[in-house]
């Protein structure tokens, strides 16, 4: 396949899923903010800002008044902001009309629908009434266009290609996430566990669609621990960091077996997997949390970039 | 069901109203249906096409990024008998093309002959001088043809345009059908009506036939080449990559490796053999033509001279879409194949020629009148239609430069209805038929690609201007 097509389709799914992902953030910062005061709420909208690195941008339009309505708009359909759910669906459906040939027909048409329904939904401004049957509408569309994938595209390099897109911008995601909430979830010695502290830590895990399933594995008990854990290592749960690196490594290994040979992208991922394999949560709090997402963040882009140098998705 | 005017020629009904027999098995199907049935399908094929991005892009206008070209969900219909002899007159024609590309790149004897005036080709940009004394791979020089048909009778069909270039619209033929068979199942077991569907296959079989001198492996790779996702035909370059398992490339997926024209894939550089260009003559290779191109590939004229890629069709042949050439079309059928044209030309007044231009200025209110180079239904004064003073402010244009133009009647169209909110009304069509070359021979699709203005009236079918398009029958027999 051409490596334009390649970059066309990994980038494809690569904004799809920040759309998505951005949504589901959006959604758990909406629910912080209605349950604390004024105040607050304005915190947490700003760290809604900062998590997604947006805040120069949006402090030139909007000064630093960081409330919902602008806060929302400015994610959803700021045609400024070139990080907006708004532009980023439109970069998909570009890159879709590109790779046009390299996808069923299904996929084209999931893609290009939930284009032309958000395009409708975001021409004016979002007001909090309507802002839960927006967000819904993202989601909706992420999940129309995984389906379609999974029943109609040949498991091949373009579907290899669009998984790995997946899973590294999943990967990212997940970790910028526990980037920005990472002092929520450090146990100091004088913890106290509070009630506003279980709200910190399940909005963390609303944000990254985990309070369910994390609700479900531990019979209801709160610990940031345990979050971390979850969130990092546990290679059940669909958006930990450990299974997007499952997922990466069995697409990579495809490839490898379909191109009769390893990368230097394989190699990278190798060390970068090993973190997974021997790490514990322990360890990674005695090593610091922090440094170890920014670790893991960086690498994560180093991979990235190296997927696109050896497939030539760029000349 | 309709009311059409006597001095017109409908496709479906006699002056007295009864119906012809190519309609006779739809009009029967018609009568029995719901009467909102139609428009009802209308509004879902609508969302059909918008969903499937079915769409072109009209240039400089600003709002309609992408827009539908309108779908008529009547079908225009065909006679086994009467495609029979358009497919005699076509194949006869797109060989005199042929034969005169090749004649015209290497000893022009149809000019020596005094057949056609030298002056045709001097000062002519769509003449390469970069293509003479080559031949390309197979002989084949317009792998692609769309011959423009009108029709004014019965038997009376005309050719208004040969597009030897880089025809477009054949996606919209296959599509077209496609959303028929979708909305009117029941319609397509009552009717027999001739497939269209392989198109992309036998595309990609006639491509394959003229692999290069260099082709060396046991099956060719054919790409297609386009500008990209902004150009307005995007939508079809696409779907015939798709459809024809062929890739897709831009120029900017190219380069030349070895001597041969190679692409960029995720495995390295892969040599392309045939190259189906959806790209102008102009735009190919910055290094030869529009050095500011960059839709093309630096070299590839030397790459394609010496035997190392195949170019569909080759460049050089939209000679034969100039429309002064076109007025010579019957001289040239005759010299090339030795027989009568099957197929009559629209009569055609060339202004360069002193005593037409005096008919032309004294009729210019009734005629036709277009630029030699021009296409897409842009640069031409329609007289009819036209108010005093466009008149004037076209006859300075035509008294300045008259071998830039020629002119025709403004023929009585034939019609077909479509649907409209007061039921059906006739509208003026015409029709494309897609004709492939190859060394294996001419393969014409039955049926091609009908337009119609949708207005009342209009003769304006290009959908840059507000035509249509219908799904094109032709009846098994």
């Amino acid at each position: 396949m051409l490596g334009r097509s390649a970059n066309g389709i990994f980038w494809l799914f690569r904004y799809l899923e920040r759309a998505e992902n951005i949504s589901r953030l959006i959604e758990a910062g909406f629910r912080m903010a209605l349950t604390r005061d004024a105040s607050d709420a304005s915190d947490e909208w700003r760290s809604l800002i900062v998590t997604l690195g947006l805040q120069p941008g949006f402090e030139a339009r909007h000064g630093r008044e960081y409330t919902g309505p602008h806060v929302f708009n400015y994610i959803l359909r700021d045609r400024d902001n070139p990080g907006s759910v708004l532009m980023m669906t439109e970069m998909a459906r570009t890159n879709a009309r590109m790779v046009r040939a390299g996808i069923t027909r299904e996929v084209w048409e999931s893609v290009n629908d939930g284009w032309m329904r958000l395009r409708d939904a975001l021409a004016r401004p979002v007001t909090e009434t309507r802002l839960g049957d927006v967000l819904d509408l993202v989601r909706r569309q992420s999940t129309q266009v995984r389906g379609a994938m999974e029943g109609t595209m040949l498991r091949n390099e373009i579907y290899n290609f669009a998984r790995l897109g997946s899973f590294i911008e999943r990967a990212d995601n997940t970790a910028r996430i526990l980037d920005v909430k990472y002092y929520v979830l450090l146990p100091s010695v004088s913890y106290v566990g509070s009630s506003l502290d279980n709200v910190q830590w399940e909005n963390v895990l609303r944000s990254v669609a985990g309070e369910r399933a994390y609700r479900w594995l531990n019979a209801g008990r709160m610990d940031p621990r345990g979050i971390a854990e979850f969130l990092i290592l546990d290679g059940r749960f669909p958006r930990s960091l450990a299974f997007c690196y499952s997922k990466l490594r069995s697409n990579l290994a495809s490839l490898a077996r379909e191109y009769g040979g390893e990368m230097h992208a394989h190699e990278i991922l190798r060390d970068a997997d090993c973190q997974f394999h021997h790490a514990t949560i322990d360890a990674i709090f005695e090593q610091g949390l922090h440094e170890f997402i920014g670790t893991f963040i960086r690498n994560n882009t180093a991979l990235a970039l190296q997927i696109q140098r050896d497939y030539r998705f760029i000349d | 069901m309709t009311k059409t005017s006597p001095s017109l020629y409908d496709e479906m009904l006699n002056a007295d109203g009864s119906v012809r027999p190519a309609y006779a098995g739809y009009c029967k199907w018609y009568d029995e249906q719901p009467p909102d049935l139609l428009r009802r399908k209308g509004s879902e094929a609508e969302a059909f096409f918008r969903r499937t991005g079915i769409t072109f892009n009209v240039y400089g206008s600003e709002d309609a990024e992408e827009r539908l070209i309108p779908f008529d969900m009547v079908p225009r219909i065909i006679t086994a008998q009467q495609w029979r002899k358009l497919q005699r007159g076509i194949e006869q024609r797109v060989r005199a093309l042929n034969a005169f590309l090749h004649d015209l790149y290497h000893r022009q004897e149809i000019v020596r002959s005094g057949r056609l005036p030298a002056r045709l080709l001097k000062n002519n940009d769509a003449f390469l001088p970069e293509m003479v004394g080559f031949t390309p791979p197979g002989g084949v020089y317009t792998h692609i043809v769309g011959i423009d048909l009108v029709r004014t009778g019965e038997d009376d069909f005309m050719v208004l345009e040969d597009n030897a270039r880089t025809p477009s619209g054949v996606s919209y033929m296959l599509e077209n059908r496609e959303t028929m068979m979708a909305m009117f199942p029941e319609l397509f077991t009552r009717v027999r009506v001739r497939e269209v569907s392989d198109y992309p296959r036998r595309l990609a079989r006639s491509l394959a036939a003229c692999a290069p001198p260099a082709f060396s492996g046991k099956k060719p790779v054919v790409a297609v080449l386009t500008p990209g996702i902004y150009n307005s035909a995007y939508f079809e370059h696409a779907f015939l990559a798709d459809q024809m398992g062929a890739e897709l490339v831009e120029g900017s997926d190219l380069r030349v490796e070895n001597g041969r024209i190679a692409m960029r894939t995720t495995r390295g550089y892969l040599p392309i053999d045939v190259l189906y260009r959806r790209v102008d003559d102009e735009f190919l290779d910055p290094l030869t033509f529009n050095s500011s191109s960059v839709l093309g590939v630096s070299g590839i004229m030397d790459v394609y001279r010496a035997g190392g890629i195949t170019i569909a069709n080759a460049p050089g042949t939209g000679i034969c879409d100039d429309k002064a050439i076109y007025s010579f079309m019957p001289e040239i059928v005759e010299f090339y194949t030795g027989e009568k044209p099957i197929l009559q030309n629209v009569p055609t007044w060339r202004c360069a020629e002193p005593d037409a231009l005096a008919y032309v200025l004294d009729n210019l209110a009734d005629l036709v009148v277009k630029e030699v180079h021009g296409s897409g239904g842009y640069g031409m004064l329609i007289g009819p239609t036209s108010s005093k003073k466009e008149l004037a402010a076209f006859e300075v244009k035509l008294r300045a430069r008259p071998e830039n133009y020629i002119a025709q009647p403004t023929l009585s169209l034939s019609t077909v209805p479509i649907l409209t909110k007061a039921g059906l009304a006739p509208r003026h069509v015409d029709l494309r038929p897609f004709v492939l070359v190859s060394p294996n021979g001419i393969d014409i699709t039955p049926g091609g690609l009908t337009r119609v203005a949708l207005k009342k009236g209009s003769l304006v079918v290009n959908s840059s201007q507000g035509g249509g398009t219908k799904d094109s029958w032709v009846l098994d027999d």
